[in-house]
């Protein structure tokens, strides 16, 4: 029994009481019992309305009211299926999609560190800005200095790289990376089995320990509890298995390979009786991160760093001469994980909502139809006494509750399909937190679904309580057919969602344009029919027994390969490549560059693109010889090295000299000098975008593959099988040493296509959202002159029984269908201009303002607006005048 | 159209009716005729409360807790509610009281701005 129940019984025995003194006190005063009583009952007054008053004390009358609103809207919602099905529909895809991307950016933008207290974790990055060159890396005893500095909790290195994995049926290839002892600690990370690295180690070398990730465990271990203790060959050295990463983790590395770590070991970045590392040796590809002394922020971190800096400067000019004017700059964390994808990201997410919109205006518009179809209901329930209030209360609950429903549809298929979803989602793209339906995800579809629902149930609401009773009450059996002003909020709503349809096309187009451009871009290189598959030399840790490590231990095994490559099926041209020479798909792999004869620079040389190849890479890739000439088989390891330069070398170093014949060396420490004997035309190997990255090239057998760069590419031309040619590869490969690993075969124009992922994604997306969009604006307009057109049965029928032609009515109904939508192209061309220039970093050699693209999408758009009139408009002509004129 | 008229009533009766049971219960705890007589009663017969509307009264201040409710006995021994001043009530009482001696003093000085010294 609820508390109103027990008060509610109460006052029935307190009312009996209370007349029953009355009556009483009425007999004592001489009335006879009967008239007693009835004084009794009339002074005491209508006992129905004090029940109902003292009721209403103990009610929450706007839930009750709440509860009847929402049983009468999901009558009305029963009552009309189809409506109900199409609004539905509507909001599920519009929420649906919307949520889809927001927990895209929630795993990406909003949450991208999974770390405890994301905030104080900054990357470490050196610049030399004097010689122009950005996060050329730092060097061992730089690191020490900012250990000591007091600023940091923590200061780590990492070196990431692809490592040999040997022990298991086939060799393979696992991403790798050497951290400092004290990396875990630094982020925050416990295992999920066994320990981490002790941060306080000051082992120099390598410690002979690794921690595996949670999918290698499962995929080469099976997952075996076991593992802790097990050894591990990895480049021909045995490491121990000390623990095992919790699934999940990922490193907050740049590019999706450093992200899936799969191995880490513990590097001391010191070798043992050597020379102690020198300050000006930066450890280019080496990330430093660093965790910031709780309570400082980064701002004040900085400023004790640039004293820092400056203090090392005075101590040290030998290492850090002014021109180069060496700085260090924090950047948080997130935002070097995030990189360039949150503008393609803040796109996405403005396109979807721009499309939720749509199908708000939309809904809105069909709300809007059935009201006035309502009308009478509207109007008979006002003239029964119902408050406008009330009325407005209803449709809106009506508007919600659809939303809900709608919200609630697309969170469903969200789900069904999000394991699809998230695979169309490229690799390329920052996500260290799994993409995931989670509170912030739900919350945020429930806000939605609420936003929507209050947009589009408001406007048939506000237009609730203007109508004109005995004007909507004479009509005859029909709904009434609407006010002006009703029919004018809906041409408003079509303009809108042409304008916003507009918008979302032109966005559309301009990355398709871009995208297009991309794809036709002068590569100034032939990827068709070329593939490139991977080896790797092992590169233990003591230099003595590596068998390949001087260019007269390599030399002989490269043309062993290459001998061997030619002989297999369909192989027309074979050449050998390190990993910088894979086109378009490899991380930058820069060399500090000296100039014969401009050694002052060499404190801190420029940094440069380098590569080194064998002599038909330049054939087989399809490359133009400028001047001078290519390497031939006598640039050996016994002959003086040699390089090839492209034109954009030349032009940044020797402007106004003949490069041929100049000297250059790519490491300080070399002593030999190289001879530039050729330049090649310059090709978009490094980047699509980018037209000319100064670019040199080494012969592969007088500079074998070092460090980062132990990658070995086997490039081949010809008709090969996909399927088959690794195979054969790796038999002619392991023939030559077993213990090498063979993977990654990609075809050049997979690559390639690989490297537009990320855009293509983004492009994808907002051109689905934009048909969509299109769709819908089509349906908004055919609904909308369809209602004109019945409205004005009437009176066409009039006109065509006085005589019009039927052509006349077909370009005044027309007229009204192109009126809306070049009023909403007008609106949307202004929003389109902004946003477009909002966009021009996502845009590629095409202008925000593209005539082309602005023209091709407004002539579309009006094209559809033309079509979706059309259809209600022969229906117009075929109105028989005597039906229409007996109407009514 | 009697509903309107009847609403008015109610609403202008509410808050002087609210602290009149709140200044009657100040004597002590009584029961629903009770009240209505005493109020009847030390207003010189002036006041007549609608008896019934006393209990959406009561019942009003009742959940804003004001006041009590307990069981007891009526002076010729039948079982009736009394209602009960609580600590909040009484404090209630105080800031009804002093609203209402100033309301009451300004609009006699509206109504006779000559007098203003001599009655309120």
């Amino acid at each position: 029994m609820t508390r109103r129940d027990r008060m509610m019984k109460d006052l029935d025995q307190d009312i009996r009481e209370h007349i029953a003194i009355e009556t009483q006190d009425n007999i004592d005063r001489g009335m006879s019992p009967e008239e007693a009583r009835y004084a009794a009952v009339r002074k005491f007054g209508n006992v129905t309305r004090v029940q109902e008053d003292t009721r209403d004390v103990w009610t929450f009358v706007w839930l009750e009211q709440l509860g009847q609103d929402i049983r009468y809207a999901l009558r009305m919602l029963r009552k009309a299926p189809g409506f109900t099905a199409v609004a539905v529909l509507t909001i599920a895809l519009g929420i649906g999609a919307t949520t889809a991307i927001f927990s895209l950016v929630d795993a990406t933008l909003l949450h991208p560190l999974p770390y405890p207290h994301p905030e104080q974790l900054v990357r470490v990055v050196d610049d030399l800005p004097g010689v122009g060159a950005q996060d050329v890396g730092m060097s061992v005893p730089e690191w020490h200095d900012l250990q000591r500095s007091g600023i940091f909790e923590y200061v780590s290195l990492a070196v990431y790289g692809p490592v040999n994995l040997t022990g298991s049926s086939q060799p393979t290839r696992a991403h790798y990376s050497g951290v400092a002892p004290n990396y875990f600690a630094l982020l925050g990370v416990k295992p999920q089995l066994g320990r981490t690295f002790d941060p306080e180690d000051q082992t120099p070398g390598f410690t002979l320990e690794v921690l595996i990730s949670d999918g290698l465990w499962k995929r080469s271990f099976a997952a075996n509890p076991g593992i802790l203790g097990k050894s591990l060959r990895l480049d021909d050295d045995l490491y121990t298995v000390i623990g095992v990463m919790p699934a999940g983790y990922h490193d907050p590395g740049r590019t999706s390979e450093q992200r899936n770590t799969e191995v880490w070991a513990a590097v001391g970045f010191a070798v043992p009786g050597r020379t102690p590392p020198l300050r000006n040796r930066r450890r280019t590809g080496a990330t430093a991160i660093a965790r910031i002394k709780p309570g400082l922020t980064i701002a004040a971190a900085q400023s004790q760093l640039d004293a820092l800096v400056a203090s090392l400067q005075k101590e040290f000019p030998e290492d850090y001469p002014l021109q180069s004017a060496w700085t260090v700059r924090l950047v948080p964390l997130k935002e070097t994980v995030v990189g360039n994808a949150r503008q393609s990201l803040i796109l996405l997410l403005g396109a979807v909502g721009l499309l939720l919109l749509i199908g708000c205006v939309n809904v809105a518009n069909l709300l809007l139809a059935r009201a006035s179809a309502r009308g009478r209901e509207m109007a008979v329930r006002q003239a029964l006494g119902a408050a406008r209030k009330r009325l407005i209360s209803q449709l809106l609950t009506e508007g919600l509750l659809l939303s809900l429903v709608g919200g609630l549809a697309g969170l469903a298929i969200l789900f069904c399909t999000r394991g699809f979803l998230v695979r169309l989602v490229p690799d390329s793209l920052p996500r260290l937190n799994d993409i995931s339906i989670n509170w912030a995800v739900l919350l945020f579809a429930l806000g939605a679904s609420l936003v929507a629902g209050a947009i589009f149930g408001l406007a048939p609401a506000l237009h609730a309580g203007r109508v004109d009773l005995t004007l909507a009450l004479k009509q005859e059996g029909r709904g009434s057919t609407g006010s002006r002003e009703q029919g004018r909020t809906r041409r408003a709503l079509v303009v809108t969602e042409f304008a916003l349809s507009l918008v979302l096309m032109i966005a559309a187009g301009l990355l398709l344009r871009s995208f297009w451009d991309l794809l036709n871009v002068s590569l100034g290189f032939n990827p068709q029919n070329v593939m490139a598959v991977r080896t790797w030399l092992p590169e233990p840790n003591d230099p003595k027994t590596d068998m390949y490590g001087t260019p007269a231990q390599e030399a002989p095994f490269l043309r062993e390969l290459l001998r061997r490559g030619r002989t297999l099926p369909g192989v027309e041209e074979i050449a050998l490549g390190n990993r910088a020479s894979i086109p378009l798909n490899h991380d930058p792999t820069q060399s500090p560059l000296v100039l014969e004869g401009r050694e002052i620079q060499s404190k801190q040389p420029p940094l440069v693109e380098t590569s080194s190849v064998t002599p038909d890479y330049f054939h087989l890739l399809g490359a133009t010889l400028q001047r001078g000439r290519l390497f031939g088989e006598m640039d050996n390891e016994t002959a003086p090295p040699v390089a090839v330069i492209n034109e954009a070398f030349a032009r940044t170093y020797w402007p106004s000299s003949d490069p041929l014949g100049e000297h250059l060396k790519l490491s300080p420490e070399d002593s030999a000098w190289t001879t530039v004997v050729g330049v090649i035309a310059d090709a978009r190997t490094e980047s699509l975008v980018e037209s000319s990255v100064p670019q040199v090239y080494l012969s592969l057998y007088q500079a074998p593959s070092q460090g980062a760069s132990k990658e070995l590419v086997i490039f081949l031309r010809g008709r090969l099988d996909p399927a088959a040619t690794p195979v054969q590869l790796r038999e002619q490969v392991q023939a030559v040493n077993p213990e090498l690993p063979v993977f990654g075969a990609q075809t050049l124009n997979d690559a390639l296509s690989a490297s537009l992922s990320e855009r293509r994604f983004s492009m994808e997306m907002v051109g689905l959202f934009a048909l969509t969009a299109l769709l819908l604006a089509g349906l908004g307009i055919y609904g909308v002159i369809s209602y004109i057109v019945s409205e004005r049965t009437h009176e066409i029928g009039i006109r065509l029984a006085l005589g019009a032609q039927s052509r006349n009515i077909l370009r005044m109904v027309l007229r009204q269908g192109l009126g809306l939508a070049i009023a909403g192209a007008a609106v949307g061309f202004v929003c389109a201009l902004i946003v477009s220039h909002l966009m021009a970093g996502l845009l590629y050699g095409v202008r925000p303002t593209d005539p082309v693209t602005f023209a091709g999408v407004a002539l579309l758009l009006i094209g559809v607006a033309l079509l979706a009139s059309y259809i209600p408009a022969r229906r117009a002509i075929r109105v028989d005048p005597l039906v229409a004129l007996r109407h009514e | 159209m009697s509903t309107k008229e009847q609403r008015e009533r109610i609403e202008l009766l509410q808050g002087t009716l609210d602290l009149l049971i709140l200044r009657t219960l100040l004597l002590g705890p009584t029961h629903g005729h009770a009240i209505a007589k005493a109020i009847q009663f030390n207003s010189d017969e002036v006041l007549q409360v609608e008896q019934g509307s006393l209990y959406p009264a009561l019942h009003r201040l009742i959940k804003r807790g004001w006041i009590s409710a307990e069981e007891g006995t009526s002076e010729n021994n039948r079982r009736a509610k009394f209602y009960r001043l609580t600590v909040k009530g009484r404090r209630q009482l105080a800031v009804e009281t002093s609203k209402w001696d100033k309301l009451a003093a300004a609009i006699a000085q509206i109504l006779r701005p000559t007098e203003q010294e001599g009655e309120s």
